[in-house]
């Protein structure tokens, strides 16, 4: 899978034919052409450098960056910490949110919160994450002048970019929670915990939530990648010090050693996520624990 | 019911606003989208300018019509694209199994790992602006979905009496796919179609926002909201109306999606895009 990712990464440096021209300036001379593509090693046939990439990418060489001459895998370094900061507490908040809205709308179907809720679940789908940052600086900073609206620093800071972030997953996760709690609360076993005498809040979050867990895990492993992906307009509207705001700069420079590092990065970020989301099924399912060992 | 009733006909309306609009933008819109007026920049909302005129005096509204236009071309036309292209790996992974089914798999497998809108800025930066490239860029990243889901789908039916059925009675391979699985796969593709179109264009509207999307001279609905940002504070008309288009055409697709979902295909009503109102 890392493998496969970075050769698809390679291949992307490459889908313009020459990547060399993507790296100098549109004006500039022939002869600063050909030195470039020497000095960066694209004169070799693609076989050698795809080899080379893989091999360095391998040692956690990703390559220097054009702009600042640092080794990308050190700028990339500086800058994870912020990306990971922002996306876990966007992701922490979108849990706090939709798991109580969702059991809630689930339990109190069909009643006004439930509709309250799923509208605005729908609604949260369908706003798009610059705008609604926009919105939130627009009121808290400026109006208000309540939060910091650029940088990182204090917790103050990571409200606004993390808010606007954690909308990208909220309503769905909203929709989900109260989908699988709808399908467990009809089944026998919780009719049975109920009949047991259990208290309704052990009910839910015992027999019901842990039941309707897989397919919430599940959407949360499969939407991280879109976190991390809203980190890059997140962390650009915000000025926050991150990986996404990284290679959106890279980019505007031509920097593509950097693009190509973080787009690798992320990726495998993605990867990891993926193989906890399996180890976390195991936890969440014994059923599941002699399949996965 | 009755509720159900009224977001579709509210969605249906949108929607059918906003195509008309598109459409007929040139008939409809008081000014020239680039048409500029610099005694009249940043007018708040008003009689002359009912949706008030951006920095350079141009009318808002005149260009939230033209922005639509580009905005559904490239939703409709990227998701055009990728669908069918998806479909049909799905079709064949599905299907042929084996061998052919991992190769294509793992590499739908790989493309997924990357997230969606990295991979077309990524894509986009080195294609170069333009409004094809978007198109191109959003197509090569929205394939995967549907041959994930076609695949997953062919592998349930081929197995189905009437496929072997239509093998006994001598069909080739090529002729079962179109003639017995592709039809019984259609409805769920049409369904995330449908949302992959309100998906494309907010993504299209996030990459003008960062400034990597179609040239500058043509008017698209991030473009505006990237412009309209400096002004946060003096001339809140620049950043609300076109972020309010992109959330209410999104919002209006989205509910047609869900419809759409119910209509076609009942039993997917907990698993794509979630539950109804």
């Amino acid at each position: 899978m890392a493998f496969g990712v970075s050769v698809l990464v390679f291949a992307l440096v490459h889908l313009s034919g020459d990547p060399v021209l993507l790296m100098v300036s549109s004006d500039a001379p022939p002869d600063v052409v050909d030195t470039t593509r020497r000095a960066l090693g694209f004169d070799r046939p693609l076989y050698q450098q795809l080899a080379q990439y893989l091999v360095r990418a391998a040692q956690g060489d990703l390559g220097v960056s054009l702009r600042s001459q640092r080794p990308v895998a050190t700028l990339i370094a500086e800058r994870l910490p912020a990306t990971v900061e922002l996306t876990l507490a966007a992701l922490l908040l979108a849990v706090v949110t939709a798991v109580p809205l969702g059991i809630v709308s689930a339990v109190k179907r069909g009643s006004p919160v439930d509709r309250l809720a799923m509208v605005g679940a729908v609604a949260g789908q369908a706003i798009p994450i610059f705008w609604l940052a926009l919105l939130l600086i627009a009121l808290f900073g400026v109006r208000l002048r309540w939060l910091p609206v650029f940088g990182r620093g204090s917790l103050a800071h990571l409200v606004l970019p993390a808010l606007s972030l954690s909308t990208i997953i909220l309503g769905r996760l909203a929709r989900l929670v109260r989908s699988s709690m709808l399908e467990v609360l009809g089944q026998d076993y919780v009719r049975t915990a109920r009949a047991k005498g259990l208290a309704e809040p052990r009910v839910l979050a015992l027999h019901a939530l842990r039941n309707a867990a897989i397919p919430i895990v599940t959407l949360l492993g499969l939407q991280f990648a879109q976190l991390l992906g809203g980190a890059v307009v997140t962390e650009t509207i915000f000025a926050w010090p991150g990986i996404g705001r990284l290679v959106v700069e890279a980019i505007f420079n031509r920097d593509f050693p950097v693009v190509q590092g973080v787009v690798l990065v992320v990726s495998l970020i993605f990867v990891a996520v993926s193989v906890v989301v399996d180890l976390a099924y195991a936890a969440l399912d014994p059923r599941l624990r002699s399949e996965a060992a | 019911m009755r509720q159900r009733g009224l977001a579709f006909w509210l969605s249906a309306s949108a929607v059918g606003v906003i195509v008309v609009a598109a459409a007929l933008a040139e008939a409809l819109s008081p000014y020239g989208p680039n048409e500029q007026d610099i005694a009249q920049r940043l007018q708040a909302p008003g009689l002359t300018h009912l949706l008030g005129t951006d920095e350079v005096g141009r009318d808002i509204l005149s260009r939230l019509i033209f922005g639509a236009r580009i905005s559904l071309l490239v939703g409709v036309i990227a998701v055009g694209v990728s669908c069918p292209v998806g479909v049909l790996v799905g079709l064949v992974a599905g299907y042929a199994g084996r061998r052919t089914d991992d190769v294509l798999m793992r590499i739908t497998d790989i493309q997924l790992a990357v997230p969606t809108i990295l991979l077309a800025i990524a894509v986009v930066a080195v294609l170069g602006p333009g409004l094809w490239n978007v198109i191109l860029t959003l197509s090569v990243t929205g394939w995967t979905l549907y041959a994930r889901l076609t695949r997953g789908e062919a592998l349930t039916i081929k197995s189905r009496d009437f496929v072997q059925a239509a093998r006994a009675t001598g069909a080739g391979d090529a002729r079962i796919m179109v003639r017995h699985v592709l039809p019984n796969v259609l409805s769920p593709v049409i369904v995330v179609a449908v949302f992959a179109v309100a998906n494309m264009i907010i993504l299209e509207a996030t990459l003008s926002f960062l400034g990597l999307g179609v040239e500058p001279r043509v008017v698209t609905w991030g473009r505006m909201l990237n412009g309209g940002r400096l002004y946060l504070s003096t001339a809140w008309w620049l950043t609300a109306f076109p972020g309010l288009a992109i959330f209410v055409t999104v919002l209006a697709v989205n509910l047609l999606g869900d419809h759409l979902r119910d209509w076609l295909d009942p039993r997917l009503r907990n698993t794509l895009g979630g539950d109804q109102l």
